[in-house]
């Protein structure tokens, strides 16, 4: 053994010739440009024109500007908390202890869709609320819903391009209607998907919506068998219609710009749909009930813009009470990424390709604004102290 | 005896070998994950598991390596280098320890369960600060690239001495035991 390890090298050691050594030195350095070569494929740098969680969370950076502090996506808000109480209709279809019977807290936050954190509230404009069920043994479950029902795309690439073609013109300061055009001529799932929202008009505020968590989801009892489910809250706050303009028009989409239908009145207040919900909650606490609809094995999991067919069998799992409403800027719920993938043991992410990229890109917004300085909200402390 | 002398302990090459690859995994996992969208969520729920892997057994191996000392460093090494090489083994050592424990404390601080399986998750170890989740989910991203780093030149030195130097340095951490040297008749 010419090599050994505690013998000197030059010992025994016949040299290695001048082109030897150059050869191996390159073998060096392939071997670790290979090395670097392969982690650089993996962190994306040979496709820079991939659609990335980064790339996403600018898009809405550049079509709703910089608001430091903010969610990029459903900017404006209010906290609210309560507690959820299952009635045991549960247990049958998921382990998750959420649904067995009794009380578990739960703190959201009300929102409108769009980056900008003082938008005037709009009749039309797509609303959002965030939940986060704290389950007994420490398990989170939380769950980001809009009342919309069914979500206007398939695909998170289908997101995304429609946010940019709603990229205001520099020149106009508004979005080019030929990119929507354009857009809705490329997704006929989209123009689908209008249709059936804008079969459902839109309620007076935020108490009597429906949210819809849109996504399908699956329930497991056991390991190896699941079914695949959907869920929307109903509210018990009897249902009104919005003032007009109403519904969506084909151009709003999930960011609910309504273009077109912004000209018709608007009630006064720019804080309006707001200030009534701290009203209400102020004068008795808010419920919806939470409605599993179980999917047949052949529905769609992967497809958030077809509803499942009529008929479906719906579990009522028990009542959300929000009996607290709170500013964002005073509440944990401001600090709270309400990614749809915080799930407990019980309920698991479907096929549907939108649920791993919401929860890429909330993370990503929710890096940005953690490392920025915060700007008190559109909603105050004094504003949900009004009436109190 | 003179096996131990030439070769790390069996179980230290185990944990070398087994690390080496839970944290090449792991490296690749984290720099894939951020840019991703479709692989996100399978990618994430295999990262946080995997660093919490890591973190326990970095803890086993810090022990065996004050138990187990290393054989001693080839006669072709330098002091200079014998020091370097000390000095990375140790931020190394320091990185598969506090790499995890940032990202626990980051995830912590951003209210982030970590599931390890079905119902089964960590505490929090910080309180829910949104600021603080940001400079640890910084300082997560900069000490993972310096782990590269620290890999790619231990990696280079190793080939160095294994290609140039021919001093059979890779032996002391082969996977398989080395025959023990023909021992001088003196002995």
């Amino acid at each position: 053994m010419s090599n050994n390890t505690t013998a000197p090298a030059q010992a025994g050691q016949p040299g290695l010739g001048k082109a030897s050594t150059l050869a191996r030195f390159a073998l060096i350095g392939v071997a670790l440009a290979a090395v670097a070569g392969t982690f650089a494929y993996f962190g994306g740098w040979f496709t820079p024109n991939d659609l990335t969680p980064a790339r996403f969370t600018d898009g809405f950076e550049q079509v709703d500007g910089v608001h430091p502090g903010f969610r990029r996506n459903h900017a404006k808000g209010a906290a609210v908390s309560g507690f959820f109480e299952s009635n045991g209709n549960g247990v049958r279809l998921s382990k998750a202890a959420v649904f067995r019977p009794g009380r578990v807290p739960v703190i959201g936050r009300f929102s409108l869709s769009g980056g900008q954190p003082y938008v005037a509230d709009q009749p039309d404009t797509v609303r959002g609320l965030g939940l986060q069920f704290s389950l007994p043994d420490g398990e989170l479950w939380r769950t980001a819903m809009v009342n919309l029902p069914v979500f206007p795309f398939s695909t998170p690439a289908a997101f995304y391009e429609h946010m940019i073609a709603l990229k205001p013109d520099p020149s106009t300061g508004k979005p080019d209607p030929a990119n929507m055009k354009a857009f809705l001529e490329r997704h006929p799932e989209t123009v689908q998907a209008l249709t059936v929202i804008k079969g459902q008009p839109f309620s007076s505020g935020f108490g009597n919506s429906t949210f819809h968590g849109l996504n399908a989801f699956r329930f497991t009892i056991s390991a190896g068998d699941s079914i695949p489910v959907r869920w929307l809250l109903t509210p018990e706050q009897p249902f009104e219609a919005a003032p007009s303009p109403q519904p969506l028009s084909p151009a709003a989409g999930e960011r609910g710009r309504g273009e077109g239908a912004r000209t018709a009145s608007a009630p006064q207040d720019k804080n309006y749909l707001f200030y009534a919900l701290i009203a209400q909650i102020h004068g008795q606490p808010l419920r919806w009930r939470l409605i599993v609809i179980i999917g047949q094995p052949a529905d769609p999991t992967n497809d958030a813009s077809i509803a499942w067919p009529e008929g479906r069998e719906q579990v009522d799992v028990g009542t959300l009470t929000l009996d607290q409403v709170d500013s964002d800027d005073t509440s944990a719920a401001r600090d709270i990424n309400f990614d749809p993938l915080v799930l407990p043991a019980g309920i698991a992410p479907s096929d549907d390709p939108l649920l791993s990229a919401r929860s890429a890109v909330y993370s990503r917004s929710f890096t940005r604004r953690a490392g920025e300085t915060k700007q008190p909200g559109a909603i105050t402390p004094a504003d949900v102290r009004k009436g109190d | 005896m003179s096996i131990e002398r030439r070769q790390f302990a069996a179980f230290s090459r185990l944990l070398h070998w087994t690390m080496a690859v839970m944290v090449l995994t792991m490296l690749c996992i984290g720099v894939a994950m951020v840019a991703s969208l479709a692989n996100y969520h399978m990618l994430v729920s295999i990262h946080r598991p995997l660093g919490i892997a890591i973190l326990t057994l970095v803890v086993i191996r810090f022990v065996n390596r004050l138990l187990n000392r290393p054989p001693p460093f080839p006669a072709t090494m330098a002091r200079a280098e014998r020091l370097a090489a000390t000095t990375s083994e140790l931020t190394m050592y320091g990185l598969m320890f506090v790499l995890p424990l940032v990202g626990w404390g980051m995830l912590s601080a951003g209210r982030y369960p970590i599931v390890l399986y079905g119902s089964l998750h960590l505490p929090f170890i910080l309180p829910h600060n949104a600021m603080l989740h940001a400079v640890l989910r910084k300082t997560h991203t900069i000490l993972a690239y310096l782990f590269f780093l620290m890999f790619i030149a231990h990696f280079g030195a190793v080939l160095f001495h294994t290609l140039i130097v021919r001093d059979g340095i890779l032996k002391r951490m082969a996977p398989w035991n080395i025959r023990p040297r023909e021992a001088p008749s003196t002995e």
